[in-house]
C-alpha cells in the first residue's frame, strides 16, 4: 500500500484495476485500451494541476467563487431585475428563431421545470423524501388523457379536475404513509408508483394497457388553436412563469418557513407548535397537484399517453433535478432541469453512449458538487461556517 | 416461472400445488434474501440505500454465464459439472466483490461527509452507468445459459422440486450461515457490528472504518453475484435490465425485515418469496410484481420498523 502513495504509481495501479475489471465484459482488446484511455486522461489531469499549481490554479480558484458570486447576485439584488429582463426577451424571441425539434424540447422542457418545482416542494422544501412522485404525473396525464377523448370534457375543464385527482391521490397516499420515518417513506412511494405503473399496464378496459390513448386533442381558447407548438410554447412559459411565482410566494409564506423547519429538525419543529402532520400533508398534496398539471400538459402535447412514459427512470431523473439544481433553491432546481433533460438530447450525437456518459456524469457532479448547482443561501451560510 | 394449463390445475391436488408454490417460493426468496443482505449491511453501516446494488446482481448474472461459457472452452465443465459450477459461482462473486468495492470507492467514499441525497443520487448515477456499461460490451438482446444443467427433480409432499431448486436453497442457506457466523464470531464481524452501532465511536476506539465499509461492499457483491448466477440457471435468461427489479424486490425484502438487521434480510426474503409466488398462483399472476410492492405498503403502515426491525425512537 505504501507504494500506492507514489502518484505515478497510483494512476497506473489505477488505470490497469479498470482495465482489469473490465476484461470479463468487454474483451482484452478493449479493457487494455479503456485502461490507457484512463492513464492518459489522469496524466492529463496531473499535467493540468501540475500547471495550475504554478499559480493558475489559485487563479482558476478565485475565477471559480467569482462565477460562484456572479451567479448569486443575478439570483437576487438589483442585477436580478437585469438578469429576468434579458431572460425573458430570449424566451420570447426563441420560438421565432426555432425549428420544431428544438421549441417541441423546449416545451418538455418546461414540463420537467413544472415537476422539478412540484417535487422540490416536498423533497427540497419539507425534506420528505419521494421515489415514487411520476405515479402523480401519470394520473394528471391520463385523467386528461380520459376525460377528453371519452367524453370530450376540455383542457381548461379538464386541468382543475387533473389538478385535484393528483391532489386526492396525493393525500390519500400521504395520510397513512407521512408517519414513517424518511427511508420507508422512499420505499413506499417507490412502491405506489410502481403499482400505479402496473395497474395502468394491465387495467385495458379503462387505460388501454401497454398501448395506451392516443388521439388527445391539443387545447383551443377562443380564435387561439394550441394546434401550433408555437402558441403551445408560449402557454408553457406562462404557465411555467405563473408556477414559479407561485411557488417563491410559498416560499416566503408561513407554510414554506414551517417547511423549512420540518426539513431541519422535525422533533423541533413539533415543539414550537407546527402542525407536522398537516404541513406534510399540505406539502405532498401541493407537489402532486402541480405533477398533476405537468401530466396535463404532457398528454396535450404528445397526444398521447402510455404507462411506458411513467417508469421509476422517470422518478430518478425528475428526482436529480431537483438534487443536482440544487435541493430547496428555485432557480437551482429550474437549472437542474434544464440541464439534466438538455443533456441527454445534447449527447444524442453519441449515440448509445449517451446515456454511460450521464450515469458517469450524475456521480461526477455529486462528488464535485454535492450541494447542487445552485445552493440555497442557508446552505451557503451553512457551508462557510463549516 | 411458467405455470401448468387448466387441466392440469384440476387434476392436481389442491394441496399439492400450495406446496409447489411455496417451493417455487422458497427458492426465489432465497435469492432475494442473498441480495437483501447487502442492502440491510450498507444501509446498517452507512444509512445509504445502494440503488446500484441491484446492478451488482445483474454483473453476477452476465459473469457467470461467461466465466462458464470461458470454463467449457476450457474443458472443466466436461470434466466435472459440479466443480465448473463451484468454480463459476466463486470467480462471478471475486469479480463482483471488486466492482462493489471500486464502486463504493470512487462514487460513495468522497460523499460520506456530504447531505444526505448525494450519495443516493450518486448510487442512481453507478446504477445508470452500469446497466449500460453492460448493454454497450455484452449487446441488448437476452442472454442465454449455456443449457446444462440436469433437469431432474424428486418428488416432495406431491409438489415436484428439480434439483436446482434444492441447491439453490441449500447455497443460499449455506451463505447465510456463513454471513452469521462471520458476523458475530470473526473480529472484523465484531468490527462491522461496532461501525454499525456508531461509526464515529467505532473509530475512536480503533476500528479502521474505510476497511470494514469496503469489506460490507466486499460481502455484500459477492453474495449479490452468486445470486445473480443463480437465477440465471434457474431461468435460463438474462438481461442488462434485470437488476431493477430484483434490487427493488430484495429491498423491499430488507426493508420487511427490518433494514439494517441481518437476520430479518434473510427472513424477509424468504416470506417475500412465498407472499408472491402464493399471490401470482392463486390471485392475479399479472399483477406478480405489484404485489409484492402492496405487501411492503401494507407491512410498512402497519409495521414500519419491519418483522424482526426494532421501533427506533427518533432522536432529538
Amino acid at each position: 500500500m505504501g507504494l500506492l502513495r507514489n502518484r505515478y504509481i497510483k494512476a497506473v495501479a489505477v488505470s490497469a484495476w479498470m482495465g482489469l475489471l473490465t476484461v470479463p465484459f468487454a474483451g482484452t482488446v478493449t479493457a487494455l485500451y479503456i485502461s490507457g484511455a484512463i492513464l492518459a486522461g489522469s496524466a492529463l489531469f496531473a499535467a493540468f494541476r501540475a500547471f495550475a499549481g504554478t499559480g493558475a490554479l489559485s487563479g482558476a480558484g478565485t475565477m471559480s467563487m467569482k462565477l460562484e458570486e456572479f451567479g448569486v447576485s443575478l439570483t437576487s439584488g438589483r442585477r436580478s431585475v437585469i438578469a429576468l429582463g434579458v431572460l425573458a426577451v430570449i424566451l420570447v424571441v426563441f420560438p421565432f428563431t426555432s425549428n420544431r425539434y428544438t421549441l417541441d424540447l423546449a416545451v418538455q422542457t418546461g414540463i420537467y421545470i413544472m415537476l422539478a418545482l412540484g417535487l422540490n416542494i416536498v423533497v427540497g422544501q419539507t425534506g420528505l423524501l419521494v421515489l415514487g412522485y411520476v405515479a402523480f404525473y401519470a394520473v394528471g396525464a391520463y385523467t386528461y388523457a380520459l376525460l377528453s377523448t371519452g367524453m370530450g370534457v376540455s383542457f381548461w375543464a379538464a386541468l382543475p379536475i387533473a389538478a385535484f385527482m393528483a391532489g386526492i391521490f396525493g393525500l390519500v397516499l400521504g395520510a397513512p404513509v407521512l408517519r414513517l420515518r424518511g427511508d420507508y417513506l422512499a420505499i413506499v412511494t417507490l412502491g405506489f408508483g410502481e403499482i400505479t405503473r402496473i395497474v395502468l399496464n394491465n387495467w385495458d378496459g379503462l387505460t388501454g394497457g401497454p398501448n395506451g390513448i392516443s388521439g388527445i386533442p391539443r387545447p383551443t381558447l377562443g380564435p387561439i388553436g394550441f394546434e401550433e407548438l408555437t402558441n403551445y410554447y408560449f402557454l408553457m412559459l406562462i404557465m411555467v412563469v405563473l408556477c414559479v411565482f407561485v411557488v417563491r410566494r410559498l416560499n416566503d409564506s408561513r407554510v414554506g418557513r414551517a417547511w423549512i423547519a420540518i426539513r431541519e429538525d422535525e422533533v423541533a419543529a413539533e415543539a414550537m407548535g407546527i402542525n407536522t402532520v398537516w404541513m406534510k400533508l399540505l406539502s405532498f398534496g401541493l407537489g402532486a397537484v402541480l405533477a398533476g398539471l405537468a401530466g396535463v400538459f404532457y398528454a396535450a402535447k404528445m397526444r398521447f399517453v402510455s404507462p411506458e412514459s411513467f417508469n421509476f427512470l422517470e422518478s430518478i431523473i425528475i428526482l436529480c433535478m431537483v438534487v443536482l439544481g440544487g435541493m430547496g433553491s428555485i432557480p437551482g432546481v429550474i437549472l437542474g432541469a434544464v440541464v439534466l433533460y438538455l443533456m441527454p438530447e445534447a449527447l444524442r450525437e453519441f449515440q448509445q453512449y449517451r446515456m454511460l456518459i450521464f450515469g458517469a456524469a450524475m456521480i461526477a457532479i455529486m462528488v464535485f458538487r454535492p450541494q447542487g448547482f445552485i445552493g440555497t443561501k442557508r446552505r451557503r451560510i451553512e457551508m462557510a461556517k463549516g | 416461472m411458467t405455470y401448468p394449463p387448466q387441466q392440469a390445475i384440476k387434476s392436481v391436488l389442491i394441496m399439492d400445488l400450495f406446496i409447489q408454490q411455496i417451493i417455487n417460493g422458497l427458492t426465489v426468496g432465497s435469492v432475494y434474501a442473498l441480495i437483501a443482505l447487502g442492502y440491510t449491511m450498507v444501509y446498517g453501516i452507512l444509512e445509504l440505500i445502494n440503488f446500484a446494488h441491484g446492478e451488482i446482481y445483474m454483473l453476477g448474472a452476465y459473469l457467470g454465464i461467461i466465466i462458464l461459457g470461458f470454463l467449457t472452452v476450457a474443458g472443466l465443465t466436461a470434466f466435472s459439472l459440479p466443480l465448473a459450477i463451484l468454480v463459476t459461482l466463486v470467480a462471478a462473486g471475486a469479480i463482483s466483490a471488486a466492482y462493489g468495492a471500486t464502486m463504493e470507492k470512487l462514487a460513495y467514499r468522497p460523499l460520506r461527509e456530504a447531505p444526505r441525497l448525494a450519495p443516493l443520487i450518486s448510487a442512481m448515477g453507478v446504477s445508470i452507468f452500469l446497466q449500460n456499461y453492460v448493454m454497450l460490451t455484452q449487446g441488448a438482446t437476452d442472454k442465454v445459459f449455456p443449457d446444462i444443467i440436469p433437469k431432474k427433480s424428486v418428488m416432495f409432499m406431491g409438489a415436484e422440486v428439480t434439483y436446482l431448486q434444492i441447491f439453490i436453497m441449500a447455497a443460499s442457506v449455506v451463505l447465510m450461515a456463513g454471513l452469521h457466523a462471520f458476523i458475530m464470531k470473526t473480529r472484523m464481524g465484531r468490527a462491522m457490528r461496532a461501525t454499525a452501532l456508531d461509526k464515529k465511536m467505532a473509530g475512536l476506539a480503533g476500528v479502521n472504518v474505510d476497511s470494514v465499509i469496503s469489506v460490507t461492499f466486499i460481502i455484500g457483491s459477492f453474495l449479490a453475484a452468486v445470486a445473480g448466477v443463480m437465477v440465471a440457471m434457474y431461468y435460463g435468461l438474462v438481461n442488462f435490465y434485470i437488476g431493477y427489479l430484483a434490487g427493488i424486490k430484495a429491498f423491499t425484502a430488507a426493508v420487511l425485515g427490518g433494514i439494517g438487521n441481518v437476520p430479518g434480510a434473510m427472513a424477509g426474503g424468504l416470506v417475500l418469496g412465498i407472499l408472491e409466488s402464493l399471490g401470482a398462483g392463486y390471485l392475479w399472476p399479472e399483477y406478480k410484481d405489484a404485489f409484492a410492492f402492496l405487501v411492503l405498503v401494507l407491512i410498512l403502515i402497519v409495521r414500519p420498523q419491519g418483522l424482526l426491525g426494532e421501533r427506533v425512537p427518533d432522536k432529538v
